[in-house]
C-alpha cells in the first residue's frame, strides 16, 4: 500500500486531533472528504463509473459476456473482479509491485458479493445449464490519496448501476438446439437493481477512537482498522480486520455502529447523486478526463 | 450525523488572469519558438532548432539584454545559497544526512553543519557520530539554510541558527516552488494564532506559535504536549487556506495566506476544500490583494 513517512511529532499531533474530533483538515471523525462520480466514462463497457475522493482516484469498467454458468449455481450469473494498481498511482506499483494489493481488493470484493441479497444474480441468467451472463467488474486504481476500499467500493455501486445489459431472446428450433438473438434496437437492454449492493466503510483506529475515510498521513498513524460492508438498509454483509494492531471487543461495537451509520448516509448520498446524474439524461456534459 | 456530499464533476475553468501589472509576461509551452532573432543567447529552458530559439519547458520568458530564458511555472526545486527549506531526512549516513527537499537530487545536512545540545563549540568526535540517530532520524522534519550548491546540483544544508532544526507538532502542506514568493524572512507569526514557516522549495509548515521566545531552541527537545483545541481550528483552517491558494495558483506570502484566512473565516473550516467556495475565497482575497497594490 502507498504510504507516507511522517515524523514522530506529525503523527502525535495527528492522533490527538482525531481524539478532539477535529483531524488535520477541519473534519470530523465521521465525515468523508468532497467526493466526485461520474457513470459512463469509457465507451466500450456496458457500465462504466469514475471516483474521486480526495486525492483517491479509481476507474471501473463493467463488462457483460456470455458464459456457461457455475456447476453448483445453474440457473444464475456471475461476477468476476479484477484489480489493476496502475504504476500511476505510486512508483511502489510498477511492474508486479501492486499484484499483492490488487488481489487483496480482489478477494475483499468476492467477499462482500458472496451475500446471495447483494444483486440478483437470477436476471443475469439466459438458459439454466447453458447461458448466462458474466459481468466482468474491472477496477483500475490510478492515484492513491488513502481510503481505497471504500472509494472502489462506491465506483463499484456506480458502475453496476449503469451497467446496461442488452436484452436476448433464446428460439428453439424444431430439432432443439438453442439461439440466441440480440433485439435490433441498441437502448434495448436491461438494469440491475443496485439497491442492496454493499458499500465497503473502513473504520482506522488511531489513538483511542475511530475515524472513516482516513488520507495516507492518517493511515500512517493508525495500526488497526475494520473493513465493514454495509447494505442502503444498514444491514452488514461482511466484516474484516486488517493491520498489525489489535483490536478491543468494545471498539469492534463501538465501531460497528458507526459503520453501520455512516454506511447508510453514504448510500443516501450516492443514490442521490446517481439520480441526479440519470435524470440530466443526454443533456448532460460529460468531463471524463480531459476536463 | 456524518455529513457526506457527492457531487457531479465539474469541467475545470481557465483561471481568469490578474490585472497585468508591468508588462504581459509572455508564455510558452515546449516546441513554441520564442524569436526568431539569431541575435540573442540561449539560456536555460530554451534550445535552437532551424534558426529559431525554441523553449524546452512550459513557463514565462525572461531576457535580460541579450540572454533570453524560460522560468519553468512548476519544476522540482533548484536551490540557492541563502534559501530556507523545509525538508524531510530520508537517511542517515555516516557524518551526515540525506534530507528530501523536492529538489531533483537529496540534499546533504552535514553533522559539521548542525548545532551540538547546548551550544558546544567543538570538533565532531565519533561519540556526536553515534548520537546522530538521536537527534534526527527517517522521517523527522528539519527547517534549515542553503548553505553551498554541489557541482551535481545537490545543495548542501546547516542549521547553524537558534531559528533551524527539527520541528515538533504541526502540519505540512506540499506546493510548487514557484508559488513561494521570495521575501526577507520567510517564518512569520500570523496574528491568528499560529505560525508558518515558506520553505522556498514549497514545503509550507504550519505549528503552534510557541509560547517562551527565549527556550533552548535548535529542536533538540520537541514538545510534545498536546496541542490545545483553539490552535488546532486556527492551523486547520490555515492548512485548508494554503490548500485553496496553491489550487487556485496564487503567490504564498504572509499576507495573502493572511487574507484568505480572514476570508474563510464565514464557513466552517471543513467546508474550504469545497470547489465553490474555495474558488469565493480566493476570488476575495485576489481582490483585496489588488486593491493593496492599487
Amino acid at each position: 500500500m502507498a504510504s507516507v513517512v511522517l515524523s514522530e511529532a506529525e503523527k502525535l499531533y495527528i492522533v490527538h486531533g482525531v481524539q478532539e474530533d477535529l483531524r488535520v483538515d477541519g473534519r470530523g471523525c465521521e465525515d468523508y472528504r468532497c467526493a466526485e462520480v461520474e457513470t459512463d466514462v469509457v465507451s466500450n463497457t456496458s457500465g462504466s463509473a469514475r471516483v474521486k475522493l480526495g486525492h483517491t482516484d479509481i476507474l471501473v469498467g463493467v463488462k457483460a459476456e456470455m458464459g456457461t454458468p457455475k456447476l453448483e449455481k445453474p440457473d444464475e450469473g456471475y461476477l468476476e473482479f479484477f484489480v489493476d494498481c496502475s504504476a500511476n498511482a505510486t512508483p511502489e506499483f510498477e511492474g508486479r509491485g501492486g499484484e499483492e494489493l490488487g488481489t487483496e481488493i480482489a478477494n475483499t470484493l468476492y467477499r462482500v458479493f458472496s451475500s446471495e441479497s447483494s444483486i440478483d444474480l437470477k436476471s443475469l441468467c439466459i438458459n439454466p445449464r447453458e447461458h448466462c451472463w458474466v459481468l466482468y467488474v474491472d477496477v483500475l486504481l490510478l492515484e492513491c490519496g488513502g481510503n481505497l476500499f471504500d472509494a472502489i467500493s462506491i465506483a463499484v455501486k456506480a458502475a453496476l448501476f449503469n451497467t446496461r445489459i442488452p436484452k436476448v431472446r433464446v428460439l428453439e428450433d424444431e430439432e432443439g438446439s438453442k439461439e440466441i438473438e440480440l433485439s435490433d434496437d441498441p437502448y434495448d437492454c436491461i438494469r440491475l437493481n443496485v439497491d442492496d449492493v454493499p458499500c465497503i466503510v473502513t473504520l482506522n483506529k488511531i489513538g483511542y477512537r475511530h475515524a472513516v475515510d482516513t488520507t495516507l498521513q492518517e493511515e500512517a498513524c493508525s495500526l488497526a482498522s475494520l473493513l465493514i460492508s454495509v447494505t442502503s438498509k444498514g444491514a452488514l454483509t461482511s466484516m474484516k480486520k486488517v493491520g498489525k494492531g489489535s483490536l478491543d471487543p468494545e471498539s469492534i461495537f463501538e465501531m460497528m455502529e458507526t459503520g453501520k451509520r455512516v454506511g447508510k448516509s453514504l448510500h443516501i448520498a450516492l443514490q442521490k447523486i446517481l439520480d441526479e446524474e440519470e435524470s440530466l439524461g443526454t443533456s448532460r456534459q460529460k468531463v471524463g478526463f480531459l476536463g | 450525523m456524518p455529513e457526506i456530499t457527492m457531487r457531479l464533476p465539474v469541467p475545470r475553468k481557465a483561471v481568469a488572469p490578474s490585472a497585468p501589472r508591468g508588462g504581459e509576461k509572455h508564455l510558452v509551452a515546449p516546441g513554441d519558438t520564442i524569436t526568431t532573432d539569431t541575435g540573442y543567447m540561449r539560456g536555460h529552458g530554451t534550445y535552437v532548432e532551424e534558426e529559431r530559439l525554441v523553449a524546452s519547458v512550459a513557463g514565462a520568458v525572461e531576457r535580460v539584454n541579450k540572454l533570453v530564458c524560460v522560468k519553468a511555472l512548476n519544476s522540482r526545486y533548484n536551490g540557492e545559497v541563502g534559501d530556507v527549506v523545509v525538508g524531510r531526512i530520508t537517511e542517515v549516513q555516516q557524518k551526515r544526512w540525506k534530507v528530501e527537499t523536492n529538489s531533483r537530487l537529496d540534499s546533504v545536512l552535514l553533522l559539521s553543519s548542525v548545532n551540538l545540545p547546548g551550544g558546544e563549540l567543538r570538533r565532531r568526535s565519533a561519540e556526536d557520530e553515534l548520537a546522530m540517530r538521536d537527534y534526527l532520524q527517517e522521517g523527522d522534519l528539519i527547517s534549515a539554510e542553503v548553505q553551498s550548491v554541489f557541482s551535481d546540483g545537490a545543495l548542501s544544508l546547516h542549521t547553524r541558527s537558534l531559528k533551524y532544526g527539527k520541528l515538533g507538532q504541526g502540519v505540512l502542506v506540499q506546493a510548487s516552488p514557484s508559488l513561494v514568493k521570495r521575501q526577507k524572512t520567510h517564518f512569520h507569526d500570523l496574528p491568528c494564532g499560529a505560525s508558518v514557516i515558506l520553505g522556498n522549495n514549497g514545503f509550507i509548515w504550519i505549528y503552534p506559535t510557541p509560547e517562551q521566545k527565549d527556550e533552548e531552541a535548535g529542536g533538540f527537545t520537541t514538545n510534545l504536549e498536546p496541542v490545545p483545541l483553539s490552535d488546532r481550528e486556527v492551523i486547520s483552517r490555515l492548512r485548508n487556506c494554503i490548500v485553496a491558494l496553491v489550487t487556485q495558483k496564487l503567490m504564498l506570502f504572509d499576507t495573502s495566506i493572511l487574507y484568505c484566512y480572514e476570508a474563510s473565516l464565514p464557513h466552517q473550516i471543513k467546508d474550504i476544500l469545497k470547489p465553490e467556495v474555495m474558488e469565493e475565497i480566493v476570488l476575495e482575497t485576489r481582490q483585496k490583494l489588488l486593491d493593496l497594490e492599487g
